[in-house]
């Protein structure tokens, strides 16, 4: 059997899948952070896929976006766990329920 | 052997990830994230993008997992969670899970016409650095500014959100 484009998409939904799971099940907000990151690197294996079998660089310029866009989102995303920490000295989803009632 | 290389980076992608969620500490998650971002940087890599799969390496598993590993040893958290998902929640992500999984299997069903290349017989686009260059610069100049400016917001908001806390802080008992 040879490698296609099929292959390639095939590890991409995994790993998009792999994130979406791990998103529902875990508690810890570091963690969640990782999974969005396995999410987003799904979408990025697919991308590169399509424009390398499309015969385009579109594909592998958006990936280079989204990577700088993920930078910036970690960066943020963890300056804010760490104020979020500071405050309620928690980084458990199950404990910030500060809206709740 | 591409065929093999192609399925052991394959195994080593899917099993870092799934590692990462099944993981207790969030030190050994961020570790085995490191591999599974370097499986993803030997796809990219097979498949011709190197210059991506440089930027992979570098942003991904350099820059990010490091910023994971200070803020994980900074907040000093407990090792192990303490409480499990609920069993709403967890039938809820397997089903999920197996309806995207059932979802991709089935472009084996129905994406034949996918199959006329293999990876083998794929001529080089040319993703090099140079012609990253070239389409940054004439195609895509106002999405690299925006994302330029994107980072310098981005910066400025991490600096905000810092001293904001720190203020409230001090105010506060």
């Amino acid at each position: 059997m040879t490698i296609g484009l099929n292959e390639f998409l095939v590890v991409s939904g995994l790993l998009f899948t792999i994130g979406f799971f791990g998103l529902l099940i875990r508690r810890n907000t570091l963690v969640l952070f990782m999974c969005l990151e396995i999410m987003l690197n799904g979408v990025n294996v697919a991308l590169v896929a399509f424009s390398q079998f499309n015969g385009t660089m579109d594909g592998n310029l958006m990936v280079f976006f989204i990577i700088t866009v993920a930078a910036a989102e970690v960066a943020v995303g963890l300056a804010i766990i760490v104020a979020l920490f500071r405050k309620r000295k928690t980084v458990y989803v199950q404990e910030l329920n500060v809206l709740k009632n | 052997m591409v065929d093999f290389l192609f399925y052991l980076f394959a195994l080593i992608t899917t099993l870092g990830a799934g590692a990462v969620v099944l993981s207790r500490n969030p030190v050994n998650a961020a570790m085995l994230l490191i591999v599974s971002f370097m499986g993803t940087a030997s796809l990219f890599v097979m498949l011709g993008a190197y210059f991506l799969a440089a930027v992979q390496v570098a942003v991904y598993a350099g820059a990010v997992i490091v910023l994971f590993l200070f803020i994980i040893m900074l907040l000093n958290v407990d090792v192990a969670e303490r409480s499990r998902p609920s069993y709403v929640t967890l039938a809820a992500g397997l089903i999920a899970g197996i309806l995207m999984i059932l979802g991709t299997l089935e472009l084996f069903e129905r994406g034949e016409n996918f199959t006329l290349i293999t990876l083998q017989e794929l001529d080089s686009i040319g993703a090099s650095t140079q012609s990253f260059g070239v389409e940054l610069f004439t195609t895509y100049m106002l999405p690299f500014q925006m994302a330029g400016i994107l980072l310098l917001i981005a910066m400025l908001g991490v600096i905000f959100i810092s001293k904001r806390g720190k203020e409230a802080g001090k105010k506060g008992p």
